[in-house]
């Protein structure tokens, strides 16, 4: 009940005039930021973390958090219209979103992914707020094997859940693993895999992949197709909301599905682009309509979205209570609270309540806010939609190139992110799949260093790895989705040896 | 691509030759991060697994990989699928040309000035639109990101001799 009070008090904070102002201005950043390819999430807080030192601290997080819902709302918005995601999140929204697009269902896709958005959010803020401290405690007993199983089962999953041949999968997916280790190795501070080369040392950043593999490889198969750019028309108005709010009911399980897997992965430090991949991957396969994924399924636009938003809000519950920030934007925003004299950890529940029940309260106004933004603005971003191809390829190049620079301030990473996408329309045309390659560039530093962490307890041996019931289940996971392919593969031949009648060709 | 024999424009590059190079130039890739990592170490040191040891592992897994995508590029594709048309790949490359030259000057001529040749360009060349049209949107569009980029997110974005002139 304690916390039911705090929590009120926490709204009363954030219902003050100025903090309902600072609430819509973020929530307008975050959105431009999550549309804008290259201007992330993370790098958007980081940029806008300095204008908040004058603010008080509470309406310094209401502000950053709220451009992080925004940026995880605005992602959706490319993603459907464009099949850029904004953010790596927001890649799975892609898959079925953009065909939706294709298809004329901007609009629906749109409504289904702003709302699938705010229900995961909702979901997770709901879980922060009553389970705070029991997941808190389950966390902290997260060692680096748990952790490195956790990476394991989301990248077999990638290898399982592909519909390309799964050596292409694993080599695609691999080579990101090997552009993570370039650079100051982590664990002993070598260097390695630079060959001498200076703009080598602090490797290849996932932003430049991004960029250039979605963006610059976009435009790229979309001139070789010919010259219309495929951009759906987003048609979103109420009737069209509504209607779609009429279908997603029947989805419920799904979402539930998706906002358990969110919370589950924004805890633990997988994060949101794991989870919206997993909620993909899960949801294609328990579904009825699973073939029809990638063509314009609308439960492939609520699954991964609602993953996303609900591990994106999950991530801030270790960082807060832990002082172990879930995400690249919570750890920015960890930063943030560092420089405004709050220490992060399970002390800020006592010392500064006010602090951390106006950012709870902030999370659920600021959805909210999120949501209503959204869905009445898109009209204005339909708008670029009617600009032909001709002025907006070239501005699509500006901005992924001014989006490149920014990262690090550095003219390579311009030259990096044109070879990228070089690299990406070929990648794409001979089938091999790109997310694998970018999340293993995201994760990858993490994964190895766990990996190592937990064989250096282990003293080298990989039965550390099945050595507790936890981290034995999520392996085992790992390995059924890792091998699924032929899993399935092997279930179906089984079935017809068994009744050769009855089926048809597999 | 030795089979050019019909019209410049009908024939392309077979998507056979085009995966077995794309599988080659993985292999290659392989073997770099293999020698990388075995430069630095990959056995056991004072801290465990020494820098190598890791992305010795992903390098050998990306060899075999592709390794087998190289032979199922022979075994799976048939010969006659084409990657892309020649026409297709000029297309492709009138993109890649210009935005390659675009991010060769950047550093020299600023991102501002280097921004509107190139929008301009792609309008006339692409869209063949009036040059009041081309004037509006390839001064207004970098004037915006100016603003933007540098009054409002205060990011200083790489500047030339144009920007330096109008006292930017």
């Amino acid at each position: 009940m304690e916390e039911l009070t705090n929590l009120f008090h926490g709204f009363a904070v954030v219902l003050q005039p100025f903090n309902i102002m600072v609430m819509f201005i973020g929530i307008i950043l975050g959105v431009l930021i999550g549309v804008l390819p290259g201007l992330g999430g993370a790098n958007g807080v980081a940029i806008l973390l300095p204008l908040t030192f004058t603010m008080s601290p509470t309406s310094a997080i209401i502000m950053l958090s709220c451009i992080y819902w925004g940026a995880l709302f605005g992602g959706a918005i490319t993603s459907v219209l464009f099949n850029i995601p904004g953010e790596p999140w927001s890649v799975a929204t892609t898959f079925d979103g953009h065909p939706m697009a294709q298809k004329g269902q901007a609009g629906e896709a749109l409504t289904a992914a702003f709302t699938s958005s705010f229900i995961g959010a909702l979901f997770a803020v709901i879980m922060i707020t009553l389970v705070a401290p029991l997941v808190a405690n389950f966390a902290l007993k997260f060692g680096p094997a748990e952790q490195f199983s956790v990476y394991f089962l989301a990248f077999c999953s990638f290898v399982g859940m592909s519909k390309e041949p799964p050596t292409k999968t694993v080599a695609s997916m691999m080579i990101g693993f090997a552009l993570a280790a370039v650079g100051l190795d982590q664990v002993t501070g070598q260097l390695r895999l630079t060959f001498g080369f200076e703009s080598m040392l602090n490797g290849f950043d996932f932003l430049i992949a991004v960029i250039g593999l979605f963006g610059i490889g976009e435009i790229l198969l979309t001139i070789e197709e010919g010259l219309s750019f495929k951009g759906g028309k987003a048609g979103i108005n109420p009737r069209v909301v509504f209607q779609t709010w009429a279908r997603l009911p029947r989805y419920w399980a799904t979402s539930l599905r998706s906002c358990l897997i969110g919370c589950w992965m924004g805890i633990s430090p997988a994060g949101a682009t794991p989870a919206s991949f997993m909620s993909y991957g899960i949801a294609k396969r328990a579904s009825k309509n699973g073939d029809k994924f990638g063509s314009g399924e609308i439960e492939g636009v609520i699954a991964p979205e609602t993953a996303a938003h609900a591990a994106g809000t999950a991530a801030l519950l270790p960082m807060l209570a832990l002082g172990v920030p879930g995400s690249p934007t919570a750890a920015v925003l960890l930063g943030g609270l560092l420089i405004w004299g709050l220490q992060p950890g399970p002390l800020l529940f006592v010392e500064q309540k006010e602090f951390v029940w106006g950012l709870i309260a902030s999370m659920y106004l600021g959805n909210i806010a999120g949501l209503i933004v959204v869905l009445t603005c898109v009209p204005v971003f339909a708008a670029i939609l009617r600009i032909p191809f001709s002025i907006i390829a070239p501005l699509i190049l500006v901005i992924c190139a001014i989006g490149a620079y920014t990262v690090h301030n550095s003219v390579f990473d311009v030259v990096l992110m044109l070879v990228f996408g070089v690299l990406g329309y070929v990648l794409k045309k001979c089938n091999y799949p790109l997310a694998p390659l970018v999340l293993a560039i995201v994760l990858g530093d993490k994964a190895e260093e766990t990996f190592r962490q937990s064989l250096l307890a282990s003293q080298g041996s990989l039965t550390i790895f099945w050595a507790n019931g936890l981290v034995g289940t999520i392996m085992a996971l790992g390995l059924i989705a890792l091998f699924w392919g032929a899993i399935q593969v092997g279930w179906t031949r089984l079935r017809l040896a068994a009744s050769p009648a009855s089926s048809g060709r597999a | 691509m030795a089979e050019n024999t019909q019209s410049a424009d009908a024939g392309g590059p077979s998507q056979r030759a085009v995966e077995a190079g794309v599988a080659l130039g993985m292999v290659g890739f392989a073997l770099v991060v293999i020698v990388g990592s075995l430069q630095v170490g990959i056995g056991w040191g004072d801290e465990g697994p020494k820098a190598g040891f890791f992305p010795f592992y992903v390098g050998l897994i990306i060899f075999a990989a592709s390794v087998i995508n190289l032979l199922q590029a022979r075994a799976r594709i048939a010969g006659e699928r084409l990657f892309a048309e020649w026409s297709a790949l000029r297309q492709v490359l009138s993109v890649v040309i210009p935005t390659a030259i675009y991010v060769a000057v950047l550093p020299w001529v600023g991102i501002y000035f280097a921004s509107a040749v190139l929008i301009g360009f792609f309008m006339r060349w692409l869209g063949r639109y009036g040059w009041a049209l081309i004037a509006a949107v390839s001064v207004g569009v970098p004037l915006a990101f100016f603003l933007v980029f540098e009054r409002w997110f205060l990011v200083p974005l790489p500047k030339g001799p144009i920007e330096n002139l109008l006292g930017l």
